[in-house]
């Protein structure tokens, strides 16, 4: 279903948005504390979230909250509380590799934005129709049936692991 | 009036501070949160393709889901051998765990 707001509106949403989400993500790749960082994190879900509704995207907008900010984030932190003295301030928390790694991400993100400018997509004229969902589920079960199902074998294989991994001998 | 490029040049920005995490973080669990953003990247651009080119099929949200669920599985597997990391070595910097380096 098409959102039914003005493009000034859109247009300013999708700003704020994404100066919710550079600044967040960036905040998540350099602070000190690596607790804070995972607040941060939350608040960069969030706002993809956002990104997803803008996009007419609603199931996928909910899956992003329920997974990632519900589950992967708690997972995050959990990780940050078993691996104690990790979260004290004093810690060095970036490698010296620092400068090298601005020099590479600028050259790499000046490349792809005027690779980005120079692309014509085909651009569809069309609308997303109905409801996105309703043709999601549709899709998962008909086109996609076979990836569906191995996915949740390999999700499941993945916790089986991940709790064998850890357990103490 | 927002176009496709909008999105992607979002997520291209948001992919180089994934990586720049990836590069720079030396705790190990930084290093997977950057994972993570670098993740959220491509959805945005799974996404914006699926409103942009394919309204139709709505092929890039499915994706997007599958994206989604490996990324918790990684997450689980990843977070269990940082947890086994700890015991073993009393901390998970990446640049002091180099058991397999001679």
């Amino acid at each position: 279903m098409e959102l039914s707001l003005e493009n000034g509106t859109q247009t300013a949403i999708f700003y704020i948005l994404s100066g919710l989400i550079v600044g967040s993500a960036f905040m998540v790749v350099s602070l000190k504390n690596i607790f804070h960082s995972a607040l941060f994190l939350v608040l960069c879900f969030f706002s993809v979230a956002g990104i997803y509704i803008l996009l007419s995207a609603e199931f996928v907008a909910a899956v992003q909250v329920l997974i990632y900010v519900g589950a992967i984030t708690v997972l995050l932190i959990f990780a940050i509380m078993l691996t104690a003295q990790l979260y004290s301030p004093s810690i060095r928390q970036s490698n010296e590799q620092v400068i090298p790694g601005i020099i590479i991400v600028g050259t790499l993100l000046i490349v792809t934005l005027s690779v980005l400018r120079r692309t014509s997509w085909r651009i569809s004229t069309q609308g997303i129709e109905g409801q996105s969902t309703v043709s999601i589920g549709k899709s998962l079960l008909t086109t996609y049936v076979l990836p569906f199902e191995v996915v949740s074998l390999v999700l499941i294989a993945a916790l089986i692991g991940a709790i064998i991994i850890a357990r103490k001998e | 009036m927002l176009s496709l490029y909008h999105y992607l040049s979002l997520s291209a920005l948001l992919f180089c501070i994934g990586i720049f995490g990836v590069l720079t973080r030396r705790n190990a669990i930084g290093i997977l949160m950057a994972i993570e953003l670098l993740f959220n990247a491509v959805n945005i651009n799974f996404v914006a393709f699926a409103r942009y080119i394919d309204p139709q099929g709505l092929t890039g949200q499915v994706f997007t889901l599958f994206v989604i669920t490996v990324a918790a599985a990684e997450a689980a597997v990843g977070l269990a051998i940082i947890i086994l990391i700890y015991r073993q070595h009393k901390g998970v910097e990446v640049d002091k765990v180099n058991i397999m380096k001679w």
